[in-house]
């Protein structure tokens, strides 16, 4: 207890609790996702996950609204969370983005239960078989239907998922590659880094659709070799697990560092199996979501898997999901320029001679030492990448090269919606102005974080 | 600077050639051809069509004759294709940049589908970046010498909806409107000035705001610098002051963003092309993949990134006529 | 200058700036005149407002954020706060110019230095192109620079900071100013630079009869070139005098701090340079009391808790502090006493 009376051990406390939190809230993200998929699964209705969902969703905000009031200090983040709380569009696009988030993510299931629809649900016989089914809004389809007469609004809620999906899965894609990629050749320098730039340059100027089109067909087609296949599937699951698994022994060493000594050692053994149980249950629902991803490639097992533990035996996810790991794969390019950048004016600064001369790796100073450094032009080149690879899954889609039926996104539905537009201009407004709402929101908040956490725009 | 733009110019060759190696190896990869979308066909006729685009070789060999094709090669005797570029030097025959016939479009070559529809998408597509360039540097130059006025958000806002609204959601609201509400324009195909008023639009939206908010961002960095005090120190007024001191570091990331903007404009033509029933060079280039009709899209690919190239190198001669700072040696 | 006209008086100028930690008072009641042909040190530590003063003189305080919010500004019996900016414009660079502190962004890099010297003489002096580069040319040569000619047609990037220095000041000479205002004309320069600088700087004034402002943070620097000091600190003026009483007597603690803080390498070699305790203080959010009293080695209660006054030592010697007499009386002695060490 003495050593608590130290005011540099309080501070040590301090972080270290906040530490601690900061796991509970990856842990909690992880169920979130979980009690989600649930509530999705067998045809819409566990109500009990769905509750789990929203109130885990709804803890996690506040607790990120309170840690946020409490940050104590003026740390750049801290500051930079003040900055941005104060730009009232950038807080407009941060809650558009929020309640998106949660709409798609308990909207189907809430249409279900209010109206019964859900999105692949085609009426049958009430008009006979070639009349228009295509109905205007009303009470029962708020945004009116397709086509095919199946509800507008389920369709765009899950296509916003997809939506969300791509802008998310790709921007991590082409965060991985792109900060790698430049910061090794920033800090590199000499003949490397000019290799890897002119390569930069090389896939510049290679139109991307092509590469998107070669790489969704070499991967997706379907004469596609097993073994092929099956590479996306093993990177994406390599991937999957041992970030999982590093994160979950991270925090259970820490966890129980930290409480050993603290609380009886029967209890401490029941918390830390309890941890373990959560931990590993978050590391079997990622598999799952992985398997799910592709279980076009599993052949028979991911059949199995698909129709035993997940919602839909959806075998054209793994285009879906082929799309998101292509379009990661070709946006990262300006990102790796922007950091190679960064790290390019940092590494001869004083902290990484010392770093260097204290004997850390090279791969421990690019990655442990300057690009946590340029992060600040990294997160906001991240928060615009998602809306404009939005918008480029929504041109693929458009070309007929996206999402294909039976899903869709809200490009798919914008551009199946335009050959209608004259009899039936809801088909394209609704699920257009949905995306063109998120993205406006997506480019304020980005802007506003650029204005945050760039020191230069400030007022004084 | 002459030798630097001549090497410049060098280095294109070897990388106009990565990159059709590249396109090449990225096709072969892919699984399936451009016959194999057909009904199974009798083995004899398939040897055949594999003979005729000598696709019976080993793939080094059809790769090395592919790179020589695409250069520079002496015309084999009895060649009496049409395809490519010939002259005599020496008393020997040469072909150069022979990318063969479209596999798809039968009896057409490569060449000659590429200058039949690209006058199209270049016209759109300069006219639209002429205009996202005009405007965008007006309103960005507005919205940041008046800043926080009702101008700036005005401004920034629809630029923001500009960057937010797919442009073949754009496309058709216009059609919409224009064409179908008010008359005043023609809906679609390629025809007189009334017909490319729309597809420029279109075209330039996403572009102008943009370079709106790029200029704005950079006049607002200079309009805060040093220098630009030292020249209100000196009595000028903020008319001089803009023209003279500010505009040239302002629009310096307006000139660098020029390159990548070219490279989308090229792509972004297909939207506007299927929007507008225009028979542009993109349509042809995304139908060439589908199809995969590999001399159609590598002589595409291998134009375009000759294109995107030389225009970087213009946008980086302009950068070193602005920014004396630079030299090029 | 032979007559000792007022060139420029301020009275309680206040200029304020609307920052997101509230309002930052960066220049709060500054008073000081001017007489044709003097120079006015202004001496404080960065952030204690004398670049916002000078600023302020200027118009130059951008505004939003900053603004002028009181006092007066009489430049030779203009009313510069009260005059359309245009009618500003024609006494900047014309009568009143001004030299900053870091000759490397303070020029355009992307105009000829030509451009630049050319376009205040033909705005200003309506030179035609052939005058303004003749005159360009003469003045270039005036502060020193080597081969004037050639450097015309080249761009600052070319040129050393000290040159480029001088480039400045032959471009803020050139119309031949009533004023001269050097903001921290040496601080970005090498020691060498600084003395030859300050030595143009000096040489200039007297053959051109220019009054000059000179601002800075080094007390070195104003020695020798300066006939009255302001001190300033935390937008206030805290001591007001002649430069040889305030270097002799000083009536702050402030000043006898910064006084001491001068590294003097002619005695007490060895010795450890003395530094005022602490950082200045956050202008948005100031004590009640004197600003200086957290940092202050003789600080009392009464110091925290009162503003002090601004007291009149004698005719051209003020003093912001509580004790100004007493410390007044303290640095008499002290100067006699080490008069008297010198003299023996």
């Amino acid at each position: 207890m003495q050593m608590l009376e130290d005011p540099n051990l309080i501070e040590v406390n301090y972080e270290f609790r906040k530490r601690l939190v900061g796991i509970g809230f990856l842990m909690l993200i992880g169920i979130a996702l979980i009690a989600l998929h649930w509530s999705s699964r067998t045809e819409y209705f566990s109500g009990i996950g769905l509750i789990v969902f929203l109130v885990l969703f709804l803890s996690l905000t506040a607790y990120a609204i309170w840690s946020v009031r409490t940050s104590r200090g003026n740390s750049l983040w801290a500051d930079a969370w003040k900055r941005l709380l104060k730009n009232k569009l950038a807080v407009f696009g941060l809650g558009v983005v929020w309640f998106m988030v949660l709409l798609v993510a308990v909207g189907p299931t809430l249409v279900y239960w209010l109206n019964g629809f859900t999105p692949d649900y085609i009426p049958s016989g009430v008009d006979g078989g070639d009349r228009v089914r295509s109905f205007p809004p009303s009470l029962m389809h708020p945004m009116g239907t397709d086509d095919q007469g199946r509800d507008l609004l389920a369709r765009v809620l899950q296509g916003g998922r997809i939506s969300l999906m791509v802008g998310i899965i790709s921007t991590v894609v082409s965060l991985i590659v792109g900060v790698s990629w430049g910061a090794i050749a920033g800090f590199l320098g000499g003949r490397i880094d000019n290799i890897m730039m002119r390569v930069v340059d090389i896939i510049y100027s290679i139109p991307y659709i092509l590469v998107v089109i070669v790489l969704l067909s070499v991967f997706g087609g379907p004469n596609t070799n097993f073994l092929i296949g099956l590479i996306p599937v093993a990177i994406t699951a390599g991937i999957t697990l041992a970030l999982l698994a590093w994160l979950g022994g991270r925090a259970y060493r820490r966890l129980k560092e930290h409480f050993a000594g603290r609380v009886r050692p029967g209890l401490l053994k029941v918390l830390m199996v309890v941890f373990a149980l959560l931990t590993i249950a978050i590391i079997v629902e990622g598999m799952l979501l992985n398997a799910w991803m592709h279980t076009a490639f599993l052949g028979n097992i991911g059949a199995w898997i698909a129709e035993k533990f997940l919602a839909s035996a959806g075998q054209g996810l793994s285009q879906i999901f082929l799309l998101f790991f292509a379009l990661g794969l070709v946006s990262w390019l300006t990102m790796a320029r922007v950091v190679r950048g960064q790290i390019l004016s940092l590494k001869n600064q004083e902290f990484v001679l010392a770093a260097r001369a204290t004997g850390v790796s090279t791969f421990g100073i690019i990655f442990r030492h300057l690009v946590p450094n340029a992060l600040g032009p990294v997160i906001i080149y991240a928060t615009l990448t998602v809306p404009s690879v939005m918008l480029a899954e929504a041109f693929l889609s458009f070309l007929g090269l996206g999402v294909q039926a039976p899903y869709a996104s809200w490009g798919s539905l914008a551009s199946d919606g335009i050959k209608n537009i004259q009899i039936f201009p809801w088909q394209m407004i609704f699920p257009g102005v949905t995306m063109a709402l998120t993205l406006f929101s997506l480019n304020f908040l980005g802007d506003g974080l650029r204005d945050a956490l760039d020191p230069q725009t400030r007022k004084f | 600077m002459i030798g630097f733009i001549l090497r410049r110019l060098l280095i294109i060759i070897p990388m106009a050639l990565l990159v059709v190696s590249l396109t090449w190896g990225l096709i072969r990869v892919a699984p399936g051809n451009f016959y194999s979308d057909e009904r199974s066909l009798p083995p004899a006729i398939e040897e055949n069509i594999k003979r005729k685009y000598g696709l019976d070789k080993p793939w080094y060999q059809q790769y090395f004759l592919m790179l020589g094709n695409v250069t520079c090669r002496t015309a084999p005797d009895g060649d009496t294709s049409t395809t490519g570029f010939r002259f005599g030097l020496f008393g020997t025959q040469f072909k150069c940049f022979d990318f063969g016939d479209s596999v798809k479009y039968l009896g057409k070559s490569v060449n000659e589908i590429i200058f039949t529809h690209l006058p199209y998408s270049a016209t759109i597509g300069f006219l639209a970046y002429i205009l996202a360039l005009i405007l965008g540097l007006i309103f960005g130059n507005i919205a940041a010498l008046k800043q926080n006025s009702a101008w700036d958000y005005g401004s920034m806002t629809s630029a923001m909806l500009g960057l937010s609204v797919p442009n073949f959601v754009l496309g058709p609201i216009l059609v919409i409107v224009f064409s179908l509400w008010l008359y005043w324009l023609p809906p679609a195909r390629w025809g007189g000035v009334a017909n490319i008023i729309m597809p420029v639009i279109t075209l330039s939206a996403i572009y102008m705001a943009y370079i709106a908010r790029l200029t704005r961002a950079g006049m607002l960095e200079v309009m805060r610098s040093d220098y630009i005090r030292t020249a209100r120190a000196k009595g000028l007024d903020e008319k001089s002051v803009l023209l003279r001191h500010g505009i040239r570091g302002g629009i310096i990331p307006v000139v660098s963003y020029t390159g990548p903007a070219l490279a989308g404009l090229l792509a972004g033509t297909v939207v506007v092309e299927k929007v507008f029933a225009i028979p542009g060079l993109g349509n042809i280039f995304i139908q060439s993949v589908l199809n995969r009709d590999e001399p159609l899209t590598l002589g595409i690919v291998a134009f375009l990134s000759i294109l995107i190239m030389i225009f970087n190198l213009i946008v980086d001669i302009a950068y070193g006529f602005l920014d004396p700072r630079i030299r090029y040696e | 200058m032979s007559n000792n006209a007022t060139i420029l008086s301020v009275k309680d100028l206040k200029t304020y700036f609307q920052t997101e930690d509230g309002i930052v008072k960066a220049v709060d009641g500054i008073s000081f005149e001017l007489e044709k042909g003097e120079t006015l040190g202004i001496v404080g530590e960065s952030g204690s407002g004398k670049s916002v003063t000078n600023l302020s003189v200027m118009r130059l305080i951008p505004e939003p954020p900053g603004k002028i919010v009181g006092g007066e500004i009489v430049f030779d019996g203009i009313d510069v706060r009260a005059l359309p900016i245009e009618d500003v414009r024609k006494i900047r660079g014309k009568r009143i110019a001004m030299i900053f502190q870091d000759p490397m962004t303070s020029l355009n890099p992307f105009l000829k230095i030509s451009t630049q010297l050319m376009e205040v003489t033909r705005l200003h002096l309506g030179h035609s192109k052939e005058e303004a580069y003749e005159h360009g040319v003469k003045m270039l040569e005036m502060v020193g620079i080597p081969d004037p000619r050639s450097r015309m047609d080249g761009y600052p990037h070319e040129l050393s900071g000290g040159m480029r220095q001088r480039i400045m000041i032959a471009m803020a000479l050139s119309c031949d100013p009533e004023l001269l205002i050097a903001d921290e004309p040496t601080t970005a320069l090498d020691v060498t630079i600084q003395a030859q600088i300050l030595e143009l700087i000096k040489d200039l004034r007297s053959r051109m009869g220019t009054s000059v402002i000179l601002i800075t943070h080094d007390l070195g620097v104003v020695a020798g070139m300066t006939d009255k000091i302001v001190v300033m600190y935390a937008g206030k003026v805290f001591e007001q005098a002649t430069t040889r009483e305030l270097f002799a007597t000083p009536a702050n603690p402030y000043t006898k701090g910064l006084l001491k803080s001068v590294p003097d390498p002619a005695h007490e070699q060895g010795k450890e340079l003395y530094q005022i305790p602490g950082l200045p203080p956050d202008v948005a959010h100031l004590p009640p009391g004197c600003p200086f009293a957290e940092r202050c080695d003789r600080a009392v209660e009464l110091c925290t808790n009162e503003y002090p006054p601004f007291v009149q030592i004698n005719a051209d010697h003020h003093s912001l502090c509580h004790f100004a007499k007493e410390v007044y009386e303290e640095s008499k002695i002290e100067h006699s006493a080490s008069l008297a060490k010198t003299k023996r």
